[in-house]
C-alpha cells in the first residue's frame, strides 16, 4: 500500500515540491528586499546622522591652554614668570586599588588629608583616562623618589606644567599682583571658550588689570580615542596663542629699594616718572608672598594673612585714603595765586592760631607760639597752618575743589591697576549729596591744610606731585610700558596719555610753588631740611602730618605722638620730586601712624630718590624682602 | 565554442567527476575570501585570527569534499543512527558539558571541544527527509506526529543549553523538510497560531538575558549603555558606512572597540561600515545565488530524500543569513547566529561547509551523470 501511493504520487509530489520551493523563493526574495530596504534606510537616508554619531564616539576635543605672558620690569627683569612645576597625577582607571595606592604613595611624598580630599573632588570632574592631580608642587627630591619607584605604580605619572612664580616676592606683590583659581563668580563673566582648560586668573595688580593681554588664546587637539576612552592618536592640533609679554614702567630695583625703605612700618610709596607718567614703583607695606596664591592658598595661610592686624593684603598705595595733610599746601598756594587772592609776597601773620571772623573757636598752628609774618615761600617751607587756614577761607571750598580736581584729587588717576580708590575732595555740593547738610565756613579752614573731609591715596599724591613737577602737564600714570607679541616679536609701545593740563594765568606761579618746595628741603628752616643736608641733587618736597584723631577745641597741642598708642598717632606723609631743574622722579610716601612727615616719611622718600637717581646702594639690594 | 571556454568546461567536468559542483564552490570561495578580508579588518589586523580562520576554512572545505564523495543513499540509510547518536550527545552535553559564557554547549573531548548541537543542524533534516522518503505525500497525520516528536526533542535539548539561535536553526531545518514535503497549509497556519499562543509561555521560560534582548529589540534606546549598546553601536557602524563605505581597514567602530563582538556575531556591521550599501548588495547577491543554486540542485534531484534534504539545507542557509543580518541591522532581536562563512568561529563553519558537501553529493550522484 505504501509502495502504491508512492508510485501514484510521484509526479504530484515533484510538482508540489516545485510549487513549495517557488513560494519559498518568493518569500526569500521578499525578506532579502526587507534587508535591502532597511540597509538603504540606515546607510543612505540616515547616513549623516550615523556618521556624526560615529565621529562623536571616537573624537574628543582636548583644550590646550595658552602659556601666560611674562611680566618684566623696564630693564627686562622678570617680575612674573612661568616655571616648570611637577605634580603627581593618577589615572584612576589604570589603578586597581586606589586607597592602597594612595597609602603607598604617601610613603614616598608627603600627602595630607587635604590633598586626598581634593583629589577625590577633582576626580569627579575629570574625564575617564585622564590624570587627576594628587599632589601639586613636588620637590625635586619627591620627583626623584617617584621616578625611581615608577614601575611599582602603573597609572601614576609625574606631570610637568608651568606655574606662575613671582621673583620679587612680597616686594612686588601689590603692583604685580598674582593669579589664583578662577571662582564660580568669575566664571560667569568669562568667555568660556577662552578659559577652557585654564585654572588660574589674575586677581590683583597688573595680573588682573591686564589679564586680557596676558592670557592668550587656547588651542585644541582633536584626539581619537577608543571605546574605553583611551586616547590613541592626534587627528588635529591647533596651537594655542601664548599671552603677550608685558614690559612695565616699574623698575624692579627701585621697587625693592622702596619696599625696603618702608621696612618695619605700615605705609606706601608711589613713584612716577613725571616725563612719561610711567609708574616706577608702587609699594604697600607689609606685602605678602604672591606665590602662595598660585596653587590655591591653604585655609590657614589665608586666614593668617586676612586676619593679620597689619593687613598685608590691603593695598595702601591705591586704596588707602588718608588725609593728605600739609602735602596739599603747595597746590593751595597755587590756587591762591591763580584766583588772585595773594601774590607770592603777600604776608599773613601767624600768632599760633587762627580764628574765623569773631568766632571763639581757635584753629591751631602746629607751631605753638606761631610763625610770625609769613609770605608764601616761608609758609610752604615752614608749613605754616595759619597762612593756609586764612587762604582757604578766602578761596572758599568750591574754588579749592575746582582747582584741586585738576590735580586728580578726589578722582581716580586712571592708572592701569585695579581697585583704585578716589579719596574725597569736598565741596558744598558734595556735602549736600553725601550728608544732606549745608557746608559750614569753619569746615573750609581744615581743608586748607588737607584735613577735615579731605582724603586722598598715595597714588593721587604722587600724581599731584608729578603735575607740579611738570608745571601743569597731566600724564595719566601707567604701569604698562610695552606689549610684546611672543609669536612675531612685535612690540607695541604704550603711548603717553596726556590729559587736560592745568593752565595758570601766569606760568611763573609754578616756579613760586616749586621754590617753596625746594626750600622745604634745602632751606635752613625747611621742615625736611635734614634730608637735604647731604643730597648732591636738588629736591623739591613737602612734608605732611595728618591727624588721625581730631584735637579737642582749644587744646594747645595734641599730646606728643610718642606718648600716644600707635593707632592714634599721626600719619606721616612726604611728597617730593627731583632733580628740581629736570624732574625725573616724583614720589609720594605714607607711613601710617609714623608721627611726623619730616621724621618718618621724608627719609623714606630720600632713600627712594637716591635709589633712582644715584643708583641702588649695595646694602639695600642685599637686604632680603621681608615675608609676611 | 572557442578554446578557453572548452578548457573551462573540462575543468568543471573534472570537478564533477570528483563530486564537486563548480558553481557552488566558486560562490562559496568568493564569500569565504570576502569573509577573511572582513575578519582581518574586524580583528584589528590580527593575523593569528586570520590563520586560525583559514585553517577552519580548510578543514571545512575538506569536510565538504569528503561529504560530497558519500553517495546520498548511504546518508539516508545511516540517518537513524546519526540522529540517535546526536541526540544522545545532546543529552550528555546537558549533564556533563563544559560551561562557556554561561551556557553549556560544549563537549570536551580532551583533544577538541565540540558542540553536538552543530551536528544536529545536519542530522535533523537528514533524519526527517529520510523518514519522509518512503512515506506518502502529502504528509499524513500519523507521520506528522512522528516528525513533530523527532523535531521537538533535539530542539528542546538545545534550547535548554540554552542556545536559542542553534535551536532555531535546527527547528527551521526540520520545519523546511516538512514544508517542502507537502505539509498542509492549514496545519502550517495552525502551527503558526499555536506558536503565537505559546509565545507568552516561552517568554517566561526565557533566561533573563534573553528577555532583555527581546525588550531591547523592541526599544533599543531603553538602555543605551547596557543591553541596547550592541545594537546601537552596530547601527552607528552600518549607518556611518553610507553608500560606498569607509573603505577596507578604515572602519572606526570596530577598530576602536565601540562595536562589541565585531569578529563574531556582529561582523556584518564591520563589513557594512567599510563596504557600504554597495558592498552589502554584492554580499547579499552571493548569498542569494548560493541559496538559489541549492534550490536548483534540489529541484533537479532524483528522489524524495535528496530533494527534501537539499531544499531544506538551502533554505536553512538563508535563515542563517537573514537572522544574522536582521539582528545586526536591528530588525530582529539579538540571537546568537553567526554570519555564515564570515563570522569567526569553529564548528559552525565546518558543519555549514559539510552541508554544502551534501548538496554537492546530491547533485553529482545523479544517475545520469554518474555513468
Amino acid at each position: 500500500m505504501r509502495g502504491q501511493s508512492r508510485i501514484k504520487n510521484s509526479f504530484a509530489e515533484r510538482r508540489l515540491f516545485t510549487v513549495r520551493s517557488l513560494i519559498a523563493a518568493v518569500v526569500l526574495l521578499l525578506l532579502a528586499g526587507a534587508l535591502i530596504a532597511r540597509m538603504t534606510w540606515l546607510q543612505v537616508v540616515q547616513n549623516e546622522y550615523y556618521s556624526t554619531r560615529s565621529d562623536d564616539n571616537r573624537m574628543r576635543v582636548q583644550i590646550v591652554p595658552p602659556v601666560r605672558g611674562l611680566i618684566l620690569d623696564r630693564n627686562g627683569v622678570l617680575l612674573a614668570e612661568n616655571l616648570p612645576s611637577y605634580s603627581l597625577e593618577v589615572v584612576p582607571e589604570q589603578v586597581e586599588d586606589l586607597d592602597q595606592l594612595i597609602k603607598q604613595l604617601g610613603e614616598l611624598v608627603s600627602l595630607e588629608a587635604r590633598d586626598i580630599e581634593r583629589f577625590h573632588e577633582r576626580r569627579k570632574r575629570t574625564p575617564r583616562f585622564q590624570g587627576v592631580p594628587l599632589r601639586l608642587r613636588l620637590s625635586n627630591d619627591e620627583v626623584a623618589k617617584i621616578e625611581v619607584n615608577r614601575h611599582r605604580f602603573p597609572g601614576v605619572d609625574v606631570h610637568a606644567a608651568l606655574s606662575r612664580h613671582y621673583p620679587l616676592g612680597a616686594a612686588g606683590s601689590h603692583v604685580i599682583g598674582y593669579v589664583s583659581s578662577i571662582t564660580e563668580n568669575e566664571l560667569k563673566s568669562l568667555d568660556p571658550r577662552r578659559y577652557q582648560g585654564t585654572q588660574n586668573i589674575g586677581k590683583v595688580g597688573v595680573e588682573k588689570s591686564h589679564e586680557d593681554l596676558l592670557h592668550g588664546t587656547p588651542g585644541y587637539k582633536i584626539i581619537e580615542s577608543n571605546a574605553t576612552g583611551r586616547p590613541l592618536r592626534e587627528l588635529e592640533y591647533e596651537r594655542p596663542v601664548p599671552g603677550r609679554n608685558l614690559h612695565l614702567n616699574v623698575d624692579a630695583k627701585l621697587q625693592i629699594a622702596a619696599y625696603n625703605a618702608l621696612h618695619g612700618v605700615e605705609g606706601a610709596v608711589v613713584a612716577l616718572n613725571p616725563k612719561t607718567g610711567g609708574l616706577l614703583a608702587l609699594v604697600s607695606q607689609p606685602g605678602f608672598e604672591p606665590d602662595l596664591f598660585v596653587h590655591g592658598i591653604d585655609h590657614a595661610s589665608f586666614k593668617a594673612l586676612n586676619e593679620n592686624p597689619l593687613r598685608p593684603l590691603y593695598n595702601r598705595a591705591l586704596q588707602g585714603q588718608y588725609p593728605p595733610g600739609s602735602t596739599v599746601k603747595p597746590m593751595m598756594a597755587l590756587a591762591g595765586l591763580e584766583y588772585g587772592i595773594n601774590t607770592p609776597s603777600t604776608a599773613r601773620y601767624c600768632p599760633g592760631f587762627f580764628r574765623l571772623g569773631n568766632a571763639r573757636r581757635r584753629y591751631r598752628c602746629w607751631k605753638r607760639h606761631g610763625h610770625g609774618s609769613m609770605n608764601m615761600l616761608h609758609a610752604i617751607m615752614q608749613s605754616c597752618d595759619v597762612y593756609f587756614y586764612d587762604l582757604a577761607v578766602e578761596l572758599g571750598v568750591d574754588r579749592i575743589h575746582d582747582f584741586a580736581s585738576q590735580f586728580s584729587l578726589g578722582q581716580l588717576t586712571g592708572i592701569d591697576l585695579p581697585r583704585e580708590k578716589p579719596g574725597v575732595l569736598p565741596s558744598k555740593a558734595w556735602k549736600k549729596e553725601r550728608f544732606g547738610q549745608i557746608w559750614y565756613p569753619g569746615e573750609t579752614v581744615s581743608v586748607g591744610i588737607g584735613q577735615g573731609y579731605m582724603t586722598s591715596t598715595p597714588m593721587q599724591l604722587a600724581q599731584m606731585t608729578s603735575i607740579i613737577a611738570r608745571r601743569g602737564e597731566v600724564l595719566r600714570p601707567q604701569a604698562l610700558r610695552k606689549i610684546e607679541d611672543v609669536i612675531d616679536q612685535n612690540i607695541t609701545e604704550i603711548e603717553m596719555r596726556q590729559e587736560k593740563p592745568v593752565t595758570l594765568r601766569d606760568p611763573v606761579f609754578w616756579q613760586r610753588a616749586i621754590d617753596g618746595m625746594h626750600a622745604v628741603v634745602h632751606h635752613a628752616r625747611g621742615t625736611a631740611r635734614r634730608i637735604g643736608l647731604d643730597a648732591d641733587y636738588e629736591i623739591a618736597g613737602k612734608t605732611g602730618t595728618s591727624q588721625v584723631i581730631a584735637l579737642a577745641q582749644d587744646e594747645h597741642r595734641a599730646p606728643k605722638n610718642e606718648d600716644l598708642p600707635k593707632h592714634a598717632r599721626d600719619h606721616a606723609l612726604f611728597i617730593a620730586f627731583a632733580p628740581v631743574e629736570d624732574p625725573q622722579i616724583a614720589v609720594a610716601v605714607l607711613v601710617e601712624h609714623g608721627g611726623s612727615g619730616s621724621g618718618a616719611a621724608a627719609p623714606v622718600a630720600r632713600k627712594v630718590l637716591d635709589a633712582y637717581l644715584r643708583g641702588i646702594p649695595v646694602e639695600i639690594v642685599e637686604e632680603e624682602p621681608e615675608k609676611p | 565554442m572557442s578554446g578557453p571556454q572548452e578548457e573551462e568546461f573540462s575543468l568543471s567536468r573534472w570537478l564533477v567527476q570528483h563530486r564537486i559542483d563548480a558553481t557552488l564552490l566558486m560562490l562559496l570561495l568568493a564569500v569565504c575570501t570576502l569573509g577573511l578580508l572582513v575578519l582581518y579588518s574586524a580583528s584589528g589586523q590580527n593575523m593569528s585570527h586570520i590563520y586560525a580562520q583559514a585553517i577552519r576554512l580548510g578543514l571545512g572545505l575538506t569536510a565538504m569534499i569528503i561529504v560530497a564523495q558519500i553517495p546520498p543513499e548511504w546518508v539516508r540509510t545511516s540517518a537513524p543512527w546519526l540522529f540517535g547518536a546526536c541526540t544522545l550527545l545532546l543529552i550528555l552535553v546537558l549533564t556533563l558539558g563544559d560551561d562557556a559564557k554561561g551556557a553549556t554547549r560544549w563537549l570536551d573531548l580532551k583533544i577538541i571541544r565540540f558542540q553536538p548541537s552543530e551536528i544536529m543542524k545536519l542530522a535533523m533534516p537528514i533524519a526527517l527527509a529520510a523518514y519522509l522518503h518512503d512515506r506518502p505525500c502529502p504528509v499524513t497525520f500519523r507521520d506528522l506526529i512522528a516528525c513533530g516528536i523527532l523535531l521537538a526533542i533535539p530542539t528542546l535539548l538545545v534550547a535548554r543549553q540554552p542556545d536559542l539561535g542553534t535551536a532555531l536553526l535546527i527547528a527551521a531545518a526540520g520545519g523546511f523538510v516538512l514544508y517542502l514535503g507537502g505539509l498542509r497549509w492549514r496545519i502550517i497556519l495552525l502551527a503558526a497560531a499555536a506558536a503565537a499562543a505559546a509565545a507568552p509561555l516561552l517568554w517566561f521560560n526565557l533566561h533573563e538575558y534573553q528577555q532583555e534582548r527581546v525588550l531591547t529589540f523592541i526599544n533599543p534606546a531603553r538602555d543605551p549603555a547596557g543591553a541596547g549598546y550592541h545594537i546601537t553601536q552596530s547601527k552607528i557602524a552600518i549607518g556611518s558606512g553610507g553608500l560606498f563605505g569607509k573603505g577596507w581597514l578604515n572602519g572606526t567602530q570596530a577598530k576602536l572597540n565601540f562595536l562589541p563582538e565585531s569578529n563574531t556575531d556582529f561582523v556584518f556591521a564591520v563589513f557594512a561600515e567599510e563596504a557600504g550599501l554597495l558592498g552589502f548588495l554584492v554580499l547579499l547577491m552571493l548569498y542569494m545565488l548560493i541559496v538559489l543554486r541549492g534550490l536548483s540542485i534540489a529541484a533537479r534531484s532524483q528522489d524524495t530524500f535528496q530533494r527534501l534534504l537539499a531544499g531544506s539545507l538551502s533554505l536553512t542557509f538563508f535563515v542563517y543569513v537573514f537572522v544574522n543580518m536582521g539582528m545586526v541591522i536591528g530588525i530582529l532581536p539579538v540571537v546568537g547566529v553567526p554570519l555564515p562563512l564570515v563570522s569567526y568561529g569553529g564548528t559552525s563553519m565546518v558543519i555549514l561547509l559539510a552541508s554544502f558537501g551534501l548538496l554537492m553529493s546530491i547533485h553529482t550522484h545523479r544517475k545520469l551523470l554518474a555513468e
